[in-house]
Formats: C-alpha cells, sequence, structure tokens
C-alpha cells in the first residue's frame, strides 16, 4: 500500500523581481516525515518553508495539501507556470499548516495564554471558557503552565519560543514549519526549545524544519534536504547527507557547521 | 500698553450665561468633529496602507488635498460656496464640522498609517501564519499596538480640534468666542472678555492634556 503525500510540492519557483530565489523544487512530504532543511544563508531554505503556507506567493509550481492543489491555474503570456491564489483558500490553507517564526513573533499586547488563546477563538470561534482550558493544555506541554498570565516582555528568548509553538500547536496544524526556530536564541536556551521540537516528532508529527543545527538534524529528522542556489542540491537520509555527503558543497556546508559528534 | 488701564471684569460676569451657551456650543461641535475625524482618518488611514491602488490613490488624495488648504476655507466654502452647487442650506453647525472634521481626519489618518507601519511585518505575519484574515489580524493585533503608539500624536490633534471650533464663529456658529464676540461689542470691552475666553479654553484642556499623560504614562508601564 501507498500513502498518499500529506504535501506534495512541483516545480516550486519564487522570483522576487528579477532575482530567483528559488529555482524549481520538487518535494513529497510523507506523514511523519521530520525533514530538515539545510543551506547557506540566502539559499532560499526560509523562502522554501514561507512558500508551504503561502506567506510568499509561488512564482510559479503547484503546491498540494492532502491531494488537494491549492490555486488555480492562470497562465500568463511571459510565465505559463503562473497560478492564481484566493485569499480565503490561502486562510484556510494557513489553519492547517502552522509555522513557528525565528523571531517567536509573540503578541506583546498578550499575555502568554491570551497569545495561545487568540487564534482559538478568532478563527475557530471557541468560547473563552473552552478556548482557556486548550491552551493551558499546551502550555503545559510545552513546559510553562505557570507561565500562563506573563507577558511576553516578562519570558526569556526560550520561554517566548515555546509560547510560539504552543500558540501553533493549539490549531490542531497537519504540518508543522520551523522557520530557524533557534537562531535567534542566546546559546543557553537553545536546548529548552529543541527539547519540544524533538518531543513533537517523537509523537509523530509532520514537521519541516529550517535550521543550522546538523547535530539536531541528525537525530531528529528521517530526511535531509540541502538547498543550494534555490534548488535541492542533495537529499536523503541524515546519515547520507551529513556523514557521507557525496556533493563537495554539502561536504564543504557541513564540515563547517560540525559543532556536535555525531 | 496704557498702565493706568482700569481692568473691569464685571460685565463680562455678569453675562456668564451668554459664555455658557457657547462652551455648550464648542462641547458639541468639539465631540462631533472629535468623533467624525478620528473615525473618518481610521478609514482614510487603512484606506492609505491598503495595497490595491484603486483604494489608496483616492485617500492619498484625500490626504493631501485636505492637509493643504485651510481649515478657515473650507468652513467659509462649506457655507457659502456648496449651497451653490447643492439645493439645501447647510446650517453653520454642519459647515464647521464638515471643515473641521475632514481636516481632522486628513492628519489623523496619517498618525494612523505611521502607527500601523510602525508595527513589526511579524506580527500580522504571525496572526496570519494561524489563520487569521487580514482583518482579524488587523483589528486584533496591529491595531491595539498601534493605537497606544499613536495616543500621543492623537492628542495633539485632539487638541487642535478643540481649538480650531473657535473658527466656526466665521459663519456666525454660537461657541464661546462668536459669544465673547457678541459680548465684546456689545459692552465695548474686547480685553476682558477676550481675557476670559482665552482663561476658560485653557481651564478647559489644561486638565484633558494631564489625563492623557497619566494615560500614557500608565500604558507605557505596561509595555516595559
Amino acid at each position: 500500500m501507498t500513502t498518499q503525500p500529506l504535501m506534495r510540492v512541483q516545480g516550486l519557483e519564487k522570483n522576487f523581481g528579477d532575482h530567483a530565489v528559488l529555482r524549481g523544487i520538487d518535494l513529497d512530504v510523507m506523514p511523519s516525515d521530520r525533514i530538515a532543511i539545510l543551506g547557506a544563508s540566502g539559499s532560499g531554505k526560509s523562502t522554501l518553508l514561507r512558500c508551504l503556507n503561502f506567506m510568499e506567493r509561488p512564482s510559479a509550481g503547484v503546491v498540494e495539501l492532502a491531494g488537494q492543489a491549492i490555486g488555480r491555474a492562470a497562465p500568463g503570456k511571459a510565465d505559463p507556470g503562473r497560478r492564481s491564489y484566493d485569499e480565503a483558500e490561502l486562510t484556510r490553507v494557513r489553519q492547517r499548516v502552522g509555522m513557528v517564526f525565528q523571531q517567536f513573533n509573540l503578541f506583546p499586547h498578550m499575555t502568554a495564554i491570551g497569545n495561545v488563546m487568540e487564534a482559538l477563538r478568532t478563527v475557530r470561534g471557541q468560547r473563552e471558557a473552552e478556548a482557556r482550558e486548550r491552551a493551558q493544555a499546551e502550555l503545559a506541554r510545552v513546559g510553562l503552565a505557570d507561565k500562563a498570565a506573563a507577558y511576553p516582555a516578562r519570558l526569556s528568548g526560550g520561554q517566548k519560543q515555546r509560547v510560539a509553538i504552543a500558540r501553533a500547536l493549539a490549531m490542531d496544524p497537519e504540518v508543522l514549519l520551523f522557520d530557524e526556530p533557534t537562531s535567534a536564541l542566546d546559546p543557553e536556551l537553545v536546548g529548552e526549545v529543541l527539547r519540544v521540537i524533538r518531543s513533537l516528532a517523537e509523537e509523530g508529527r509532520t514537521m519541516l524544519l529550517v535550521t543550522h543545527e546538523i547535530g539536531f538534524a541528525y537525530h531528529v529528522a528521517n530526511r535531509v534536504l540541502f538547498i543550494a542556489e534555490g534548488g535541492i542540491h542533495e537529499q536523503g537520509t541524515p546519515d547520507q547527507v551529513l556523514k557521507h555527503p557525496s556533493e563537495p558543497r554539502t561536504r564543504a556546508f557541513v564540515d563547517r557547521h560540525r559543532e556536535f559528534d555525531f | 500698553m496704557n498702565s493706568l488701564y482700569r481692568w473691569n471684569f464685571a460685565p463680562v460676569l455678569d453675562n456668564l450665561d451668554v459664555l455658557w451657551v457657547g462652551a455648550i456650543g464648542t462641547l458639541r461641535l468639539f465631540v462631533i468633529c472629535l468623533v467624525l475625524g478620528f473615525g473618518f482618518g481610521l478609514v482614510v488611514g487603512l484606506g492609505r496602507h491598503a495595497k490595491a491602488s484603486w483604494i489608496h490613490l483616492p485617500a492619498t488624495a484625500f490626504v493631501e488635498f485636505f492637509r493643504n488648504t485651510p481649515v478657515l476655507v473650507q468652513i467659509l466654502w462649506f457655507y457659502y460656496a456648496l449651497p451653490i452647487l447643492l439645493p439645501f442650506q447647510i446650517s453653520p453647525l454642519v459647515a464647521a464640522a464638515l471643515g473641521i472634521s475632514l481636516n481632522s481626519a486628513a492628519f489623523s489618518a496619517e498618525i494612523y498609517r505611521g502607527g500601523i507601519e510602525s508595527i513589526d511585518r511579524g506580527q500580522a505575519e504571525a496572526a496570519r501564519a494561524l489563520g487569521m484574515t487580514a482583518a482579524q489580524a488587523m483589528r486584533r493585533i496591529v491595531l491595539p499596538q498601534a493605537l497606544r503608539r499613536m495616543l500621543p500624536a492623537l492628542t495633539n490633534r485632539g487638541i487642535e480640534i478643540f481649538k480650531m471650533t473657535t473658527l466656526a464663529s466665521a459663519v456666525a456658529y454660537v461657541e464661546l468666542l462668536q459669544q465673547g464676540k457678541l459680548l465684546a461689542s456689545l459692552n465695548f470691552n474686547p480685553i476682558e472678555t477676550y481675557t476670559v475666553i482665552a482663561v476658560v479654553f485653557f481651564l478647559c484642556l489644561f486638565p484633558l492634556v494631564q489625563a492623557t499623560y497619566a494615560l500614557e504614562r500608565r500604558l507605557g508601564r505596561a509595555d516595559a
């Protein structure tokens, strides 16, 4: 029996003006996949992630979510691969594809629990008590049950990112996108965030993770993509890509970032 | 300056009821212009922020037109010129309210736009990533943070609106200055009358401004 991919990406391209950031990405994300995306800064790895929940609209190519192609083909003269996207459809897609940002982006005018409750109330239309109960459970899952009433300004970077993860989890996303979730953290705060992400991976959640933490990628991911110049340069199991890379560029990248024994 | 001038406030103080009527008129015009100016200003400010050019171009034209013409001219135009173009008369209150409100809308629109654009883009992105619509992200996430930052600038605008109500006297709307003019010409005592008018304005605005300072300090603490 073959399982259907949860997400299928075909021929994904993204240009910013004349600058081609993604030049044709093909990718199948299977249920429970934990895909680590590595690459130098400017290689397009964050843009790839942001195209999957349509924070950026692809310039060409198709993204499917559970077999459903998102958007409609709207070929232009100059670019036959163009698609048009309906904002309401993208809003529904984003409810199914959660994202955690490098800069946390917590809402500073709301408490930790208020941050987690917000979309439950406005998007899901849950009542106050129901949303509070769910939000409290998500905060407990990331180990911050006692910080529910704290405003973001009173939290450490690691705590902020854990609240942001709880906020994304509360929406029951089918896929979680992590965009360099530990890059803005002081080194001593990285571990607490990685532990939470690892526990989610062990639950079998489907996730894509852009990261520079190669050791973490090695232990948690089941697939690793190495992105260079807007394309998938090399991919495979963590062992193949990180320990026995076949491409010289991948090898050079891994050597530069090897901070851990693995 | 004649140092032998003998001040005599008695005729003014004997006619406080006349000034009271004016104060009611001032307050009414102020509240109307505050609500309409800030309310319509928010609409125009959001329009200026919009990506679609059929929204932001008219909004920009509106702001530039009303920022670059004097309020007094607008009030006179609404009072004297508009009734020629339209089949009905316009009362002094409507003319003054239109002029002051539209001018305040243009200025406050720029305050709203600046406030909205000062909020980190990641805030709206995080809201959208959770599946909130653009309108929900604006109303629940961006605007509450922006309004807090805009409070000092909006306070200034409010004070300006209060003082601009005196321009309505140019079309004989009954407000404080208009009533003062009346008293001064009846009693031949412009010095005392206008002194009292100035003091009344100060006594109205000073406590108001102090209250908003206190509010700003409180909001500032919550931010930290």
